[in-house]
């Protein structure tokens, strides 16, 4: 077990090495010029000649594979480099984003365990009742509904509710700081992902429950005379929860990073955000070092549920 | 006799005591402390330090915590007259060639030491002489400026190379903060990542892409001032977020502007609560064509994309969709040095008669071999206000007049690599062909507004040497004789729209709306200016 844990631990590291340098190569073939975006801002007037020391300073002169090992080097010893647009420390940039994004994706993490798999469990024991139905119909809905959209609804709701006296805050403040503020900025947008997240667990808690449900352990725990409660929380659900626990890892490893548009709409100054504005200002330095961050991310969450898996099925060993 | 004599006596003694205490009734019903939260409509600065950057993403969020020599004064609207912040006074030599400025004794820095004109001295070196390795992004508006000296701690004096009235705008521009020398000289670059400076707050936090806060500076030199107790900038990039913010009553303004979409909502939901300044915004939308790629290479041609343009009829009905709206030259429509109503009516693409203009500009594209249905594509900025709204409506104008144009927008690092291209790349086919473009100036000076024109000019982005255009620009810039300055102007208009290598479409307008509690604060006809936040305080 053990063996194998080190074996896929230690997996992570060509993953990791392969992503950087594909994203590597992408960066410097997309159009535009992160030099041009620093120095010229709002239609400065700058000489092609102080672009010129700007590249220099910022080391974009050098050969491609001096660029990527000076910034691999960097990020073995976890030092991420500067961003290029503002000279800032990226860990700084990265330290100041992931609280938030981390904090979202937690919220609408927990609130799609607490819908979806009771939900999804009632659905299932009730198929085709209205109990079914309705979970179907919010679940679909959910699947249907931007998170984004959603989001913005919410704001213009709580607007219309409050007679235009009252909205979400719109500056992050950590919640070790001010719990209160901070719960009242993020729920919402917690709200609208979790949303979408707990209809996609939910479908797959509903026809995974089906399906154990028929299996012949079931009808044998069910003729030994066991209470119904045990045979649905023992047999039935531990193992329906395989799949289940897949689609929550890896929709937790796409909302660390990937809440781009509800981050805007929301005004949380997250990954997702900072992500798509480094890639549309070609902040190199940036986009690496996120992209190895939510990389790490999904490869770890990868790694977890494997870890999962055999807890939750004693036949599943990775001796 | 004698009677009439007293009784107009005493009307003239009160009325002057009237006048005397006018000033202060007002300051007495000001009131002190509250928090001013803000927006700032930007994904964050890229850097703080101020002689670099020219966005108002950076003059926002710092410069409350800085003073300038002297500043566009906050408390005229329109921006229309100077005066001293550090300087006291300033005293231009009868040649116009020497500026001396005194400098207020009793200045401190947040850190406690006093600013003598060292600090000046430093800072104006580092503006106007940068040395290698710092960017100052306004070096060229100061090339008249031979030399500056210190001579005592409370006097800073300029010697120039030759006289040019367009230097004291310059001087007012609101990225000219005030550094201190002793930081300078250990570190040119300090200022980029930190803030120390001798404005009216001092700062307390700054978290990049999320806020910035400043308290009260106790110490600041003008008595009684500020009247708030702290600030707190918040950046947001979306307008859905600043409109709710505004509605909400979270924050009491966003000083960049808002479409007049959403001015009307928010005016419309909260009445009385908010208040909107309107003004002229000192920014044009212009349009560049390609002179290097046929057929633009040929004047007819850019002369006819000009002409078909309904500026009058497009500044009523965009004003209601974009925040465009003022028919002008390149230099600030309303200026006393602008052109006049008639003159720009006599102006090629200017005329209210755009039947005749479409006309011409037909019969031009006719001349040159165009046939109808001409397509070629339109680059434009990914950024709706009021970029692509005016791209849309470019679009039409160019079908009206038989061209088939498609638009293609781009995010703002492409654009702007787009439009800087280097002069011997102009002829590539990834070169732009027509590309929307632009002239934002901090300050209302015409030379800054036609500065962009000339062919030395980082910011001209025809790339193309026009050595009338050039000599223009350097005999206007020299004259001190308003008159003939002013036709000198209207030469280099009359030559930049024969040329047609860019041409204006509408500047700007600009509508702040803010919460009805914050007083004495005054619109201006640029976004970068009234940022200072001295004077401003909240009825609360």
């Amino acid at each position: 077990m053990y063996r194998y844990l080190i074996r896929r631990f230690l997996l992570m590291i060509p993953t990791l090495f392969f992503v950087t340098v594909i994203v590597f190569i992408l960066m410097r073939m997309i159009p535009g010029d992160v030099v041009v975006m620093k120095l010229v801002g709002e239609g400065a007037d700058v000489t092609e000649e102080q672009i010129e020391i700007e590249r220099e300073n910022l080391g974009l002169n050098r050969s491609y594979p001096v660029q990527f090992l000076d910034w691999a080097w960097g990020a073995l010893k976890f030092d991420f480099g500067k961003s290029m647009l503002t000279g800032d420390d990226v860990s700084r940039d990265i330290k100041i984003a992931l609280p938030a994004s981390l904090q979202i994706a937690i919220m609408a993490t927990l609130l799609s365990i607490v819908l979806a798999i009771p939900l999804g469990t009632w659905a299932a024991l009730r198929q085709d009742t209205w109990v079914d139905y309705c979970v179907r119909i919010f679940s679909i809905a959910g699947l249907a509904t931007p998170s984004f959209w959603l989001g913005m609804m919410m704001i213009i709701g709580i607007l219309i509710i409050t007679d235009s006296q009252w909205a979400p805050p719109f500056d992050y403040i950590p919640i070790w700081e001010d719990p209160w503020y901070n719960l009242s900025m993020l729920i919402w947008p917690a709200l609208a992902t979790g949303y979408r997240y707990s209809a996609v667990a939910m479908r797959m808690t509903r026809s995974t429950v089906l399906e154990v449900l028929r299996e012949d352990y079931i009808r044998t725990a069910r003729a030994k005379g066991l209470l119904e409660r045990i045979v649905i929380n023992r047999h039935a659900l531990t193992n329906a929860m395989l799949p289940v626990v897949t689609v929550i890892g890896m929709e937790f490893a796409f909302l660390v990073g990937g809440l781009v548009v509800t981050e805007q709409v929301f005004n949380i100054a997250g990954l997702g955000n900072l992500f798509v504005d480094s890639v549309i200002q070609k902040d190199y330095m940036v986009v690496q070092a996120l992209v190895l961050l939510v990389a790490f991310v999904i490869v770890f969450m990868n790694f977890m549920i494997d870890i999962l898996y055999a807890w939750l099925d004693p036949r599943i060993s990775y001796a | 006799m004698i009677l009439r004599t007293f009784f107009a006596a005493v009307a003239v003694f009160f009325l002057a005591i009237g006048l005397v205490l006018m000033p202060l009734a007002d300051a007495q019903a000001a009131k002190r402390g509250g928090k001013l939260i803000y927006m700032i409509p930007s994904k964050g600065a890229k850097s703080l330090d101020g002689h670099k950057e020219t966005s108002f993403a950076t003059v926002h969020p710092t410069a409350p915590f800085y003073s300038l020599l002297i500043q566009v004064d906050p408390l005229v609207p329109g921006a229309k007259k100077l005066k001293g912040e550090i300087a006291k006074s300033w005293k231009i030599s009868a040649d116009n060639l020497t500026y001396t400025f005194k400098i207020r004794r009793g200045v401190k820095f947040h850190n406690g030491t006093p600013m003598t004109s060292r600090d000046v001295l430093a800072t104006w070196n580092k503006l106007v002489f940068p040395p290698k390795g710092v960017l100052s992004a306004r070096k060229q508006m100061f090339s008249m400026v031979k030399s500056i000296s210190a001579p005592d701690d409370y006097t800073i004096v300029f010697k120039l190379k030759f006289a040019s009235p367009a230097l004291i705008w310059a001087m007012a521009m609101p990225f000219n903060y005030i550094y201190s020398a002793d930081i300078l000289e250990k570190d040119m670059h300090y200022y980029e990542k930190n803030i120390m400076g001798t404005g009216p707050f001092k700062f307390v936090e700054y978290v990049p892409r999320v806020r910035i806060k400043g308290e009260r500076f106790k110490d600041y030199f003008v008595a009684g001032r500020p009247y708030l107790d702290a600030i707190e900038g918040i950046f947001a990039s979306k307008q859905s977020v600043y409109v709710a913010a505004l509605e909400s009553g979270r924050i009491h303004s966003m000083f960049r502007g808002l479409p007049p979409a959403a001015v009307e909502d928010l005016l419309r939901i909260k009445g009385s609560a908010l208040t909107v300044q309107r003004s002229v915004w000192n920014c044009a939308l212009n349009v560049t064509p390609n002179s290097y790629k046929k057929p633009f290479d040929d004047v007819r041609v850019r002369r006819a994309l000009s002409l078909a343009l309904d500026r009058w009829g497009g500044s009523g009905y965009l004003s209601k969709r974009a925040i465009v709206k003022t028919v002008g030259g390149a230099v600030f429509p309303g200026h006393p040095l602008a052109p006049s109503r008639a003159q720009l009516e006599s102006l090629e693409g200017y005329s209210r008669d755009i039947k005749a203009s479409r006309a011409k500009a037909r019969r031009l594209l006719k001349e040159a071999g165009i046939p109808k249905g001409f397509k070629f594509t339109f680059r434009n900025r990914t950024t709706d206000q009021p970029y692509k709204v005016v791209g849309i409506w470019l679009l039409d104008q160019w079908r009206q007049i038989g061209l088939n144009v498609k638009q293609e927008v781009l995010p703002t690092s492409k654009f702007w690599d787009s439009l800087r291209r280097p002069k011997n790349r102009m002829t590539d086919a990834s070169a732009y062909v027509v590309s929307m473009d632009f002239n934002c100036q901090a300050v209302v000076n015409p030379t800054l507004d036609v500065s962009k024109y000339v062919s030395y000019s980082g910011s001209n982005y025809t790339k193309i040497e026009d050595t009338v255009i050039d000599d223009l620009f350097d005999r206007q810039l020299r004259e001190p004789d308003f008159d003939k300055q002013k036709a000198l102007l209207w030469k280099f208009q009359q030559r930049l729209t024969s040329q047609a290598r860019t041409f204006s479409t509408l500047w700007w307008q600009r509508a702040v709306v803010h919460s009805s509690k914050m007083k004495n604060w005054n619109i201006t006809p640029s976004h970068y200016l009234n940022m200072g936040l001295v004077d401003v305080w909240l009825d609360q």
